[in-house]
């Protein structure tokens, strides 16, 4: 049961080649939903992480500035249960085009037409991604909630009715959502919706949080080991140019916030150096090769 | 709501979630608040200076020149690339540069390889060029749509048949990278990115301080790229240009069939850059995809200046001005 048993020595370290993409968590573990598939367990009752501040948020994006940082993602929890959340994204749309993680509960129509001022204001992209984890309730709301496969289907009119075009994410908690006929059904949906331009991003589960209790935690030899070491590198993973930055201080990753040997720093500069890919569900981002970005 | 997930609310009061198990709030943040380093500022300031600092590479210097034409993807469109090289003749260029994607979207590829020799354009390798001189399967885009992958697979074989393994071979053989001089300005020449060939450079996800670091890190006064398909040029606050050339072998996505290049040129010690529209046969472009069966989407495309395909690469601010 333990996440961590191979030891530093044998697990391979991943380098920062540069800080392409920095997260932030900014609604801590904090959410309107419990998703039964969360790998960091959110919840309404959650405080493992806790809101960022506006003020918090404001020397990372300075320091980040100052190492080259391309693209600025916000995630929770749900980002929009922060109260500071659009004085947030105004303030990062200054350093770099932002996207933020949501389930799109919070997306009245006032909101979104504040959204899309925001997303056309400035030189940067301003893009949103909103989950959705079957193209009918009887499998979305098993996993994220009774009810809400309808009121996310609102949230993303809403968004598209103001302009704004949100990516929709899915998780692969059933093997059908990331085949070629599951993806036609998500963009027929779409599509019905009166999204005349469709966006979907798949992901695949991590084992750990809510979804080890929903369908099993990591075996034992789901690990990577030094010999796994590649000659091309790790440049596929995301941990090779992104960091996370929760109220408790930088990780690694947006995945791994809630494992304490994932935290490696204070600031952003206290992270620099390479990080030994010890946890099972580094195993996941290699195999399935995922990128956490857009 | 479910009594499984009532329970995990109230479980949650006062822990914290630790992987996938609970553990009282305090726990978590004890560990927490002693994992990682917290260097001293001067320390910091030595991380940052060792993690931003890059090599130079040993790229002999071109020019100087005074004005040069350069563009980027031709995507088989040996009409575009005739007329592009009329108008760096007519600019009076002094050299033409490409920056690579040759193939792909257009019909006949062999066509275009007696132009860029005997026009003298200076070539870089791109994805594509990459791709098909090590006999890849496919170009790797790695599409999320399965219309898009359809359509990236079925250009890229036609490309791949259509190209003879000399001219392949030659693809494999053409740099990386160029460093040219216009006036007193340093520029460096890449296909992506200076540290990805398949890097997207878009104008909306490519950041000012980003910019800034890029060029510090390459030392150069200015980058030329291409491999989006979309141009555009951002002076930085540093007096450096950063310019996407765009590309002349499928048009810009903005309802206009023409395509587009760039102008760069000396301006008593400041680089002038241009980006211009170039207006080319694309009617008879049109009739030839045509005959060699390409897919009708793209042939649309050549028409009417929309894209019609692999439009998911696109950020959202760029993807808001696309038809499809």
């Amino acid at each position: 049961m333990p996440s961590i048993e191979a030891s530093e020595a044998t697990a391979p370290r991943v380098t920062l080649s540069s800080l392409d993409t920095l997260w932030f968590q900014v609604a801590g573990t904090v959410c309107n939903l419990a998703c039964t598939h969360c790998f960091i367990s959110c919840s309404p009752t959650n405080r493992t992480h806790e809101f960022l501040s506006l003020e918090a948020i404001l020397p990372y994006l300075e320091e980040a500035a100052t190492l080259g940082v391309k693209e600025l993602y916000f995630t929770g929890g749900e980002p929009f249960l922060n109260p500071e959340m659009e004085s947030i994204l105004e303030q990062a749309l200054q350093v770099g085009p932002v996207t933020v993680l949501t389930n799109g509960l919070l997306l009245d129509p006032e909101r979104c037409r504040r959204l899309n001022q925001l997303a056309d204001q400035g030189d940067y992209s301003l893009d949103f991604r909103v989950s959705l984890d079957g193209y009918a309730p009887e499998t979305n709301d098993p996993i994220r909630g009774e009810g809400t496969f309808d009121r996310i289907l609102q949230g993303v009119s809403n968004l598209v009715e103001a302009g704004l075009n949100p990516v929709i994410t899915v998780t692969e908690v059933y093997e059908d959502n990331g085949s070629v006929s599951g993806k036609e059904r998500f963009f027929g949906l779409l599509r019905d919706l009166g999204v005349a331009k469709p966006r979907l991003k798949m992901l695949p589960v991590f084992q750990i949080g809510a979804e080890a209790e929903r369908s099993g935690a990591y075996d034992s030899w789901q690990r990577l080991r030094d010999r796994d070491t590649l000659d091309e590198g790790w440049g596929h993973l995301q941990c090779s140019s992104c960091r996370m930055v929760t109220d408790q201080g930088v990780w690694v990753c947006p995945i791994l916030v809630n494992e304490p040997r994932g935290k490696m720093g204070q600031t952003l500069s206290d992270t620099l150096e390479p990080f030994p890919l010890e946890h099972p569900a580094c195993w996941t981002c290699h195999v399935y090769g995922v990128s956490c970005k857009t | 709501m479910s009594a499984a997930e009532n329970n995990k609310l109230t479980a949650h009061r006062g822990k914290a979630t630790w992987g996938e198990r609970l553990v009282p709030l305090e726990r978590f943040r004890e560990e927490t608040a002693v994992a990682g380093r917290r260097l001293s500022e001067a320390a910091r300031l030595v991380e940052q200076g060792n993690f931003l600092r890059r090599e130079r590479g040993a790229t002999p210097v071109e020019g100087p020149y005074s004005r040069v034409v350069v563009f980027g993807g031709v995507y088989n469109n040996h009409l575009a690339l005739e007329a592009v090289l009329d108008a760096a003749h007519k600019h009076g260029a002094e050299a033409v540069y490409c920056l690579g994607d040759l193939g792909g979207f257009g019909p006949s590829p062999e066509k275009v390889w007696p132009l860029l020799l005997e026009g003298d354009v200076r070539t870089l390798q791109g994805n594509y060029e990459e791709s098909l001189a090590s006999g890849r399967e496919d170009c790797n885009c790695g599409y999320t749509d399965p219309r898009d992958n359809h359509f990236a697979t079925l250009s890229y074989r036609y490309t791949s048949e259509h190209c003879s393994s000399d001219f392949k071979r030659w693809m494999g053989g053409l740099p990386l990278q160029r460093r040219i001089r216009v006036g007193q300005r340093e520029l460096l020449l890449v296909h992506g990115s200076p540290r990805q060939i398949n890097e997207f450079l878009f104008h909306s996800t490519s950041p000012i301080s980003f910019l800034e670091v890029l060029l510090d890190q390459e030392s150069c006064d200015g980058l030329l790229c291409t491999h989006t398909g979309l141009q555009w040029h951002r002076r930085l606050p540093s007096g450096r240009d950063v310019v996407n050339v765009g590309v002349i072998g499928r048009p810009a996505n903005d309802g206009q069939p023409g395509v587009w290049y760039a102008m760069l040129e000396d301006r008593d010690g400041d680089l002038g850059v241009e980006l211009l529209r170039l207006e080319y046969d694309h009617t008879t472009l049109a009739l030839e995809m045509q005959q060699q069966n390409l897919p009708q989407e793209f042939i649309d495309t050549i028409r009417h200046g929309w894209w019609t395909t692999c439009l998911e690469i696109l950020p959202a601010r760029e993807r808001a001005r696309s038809r499809y």
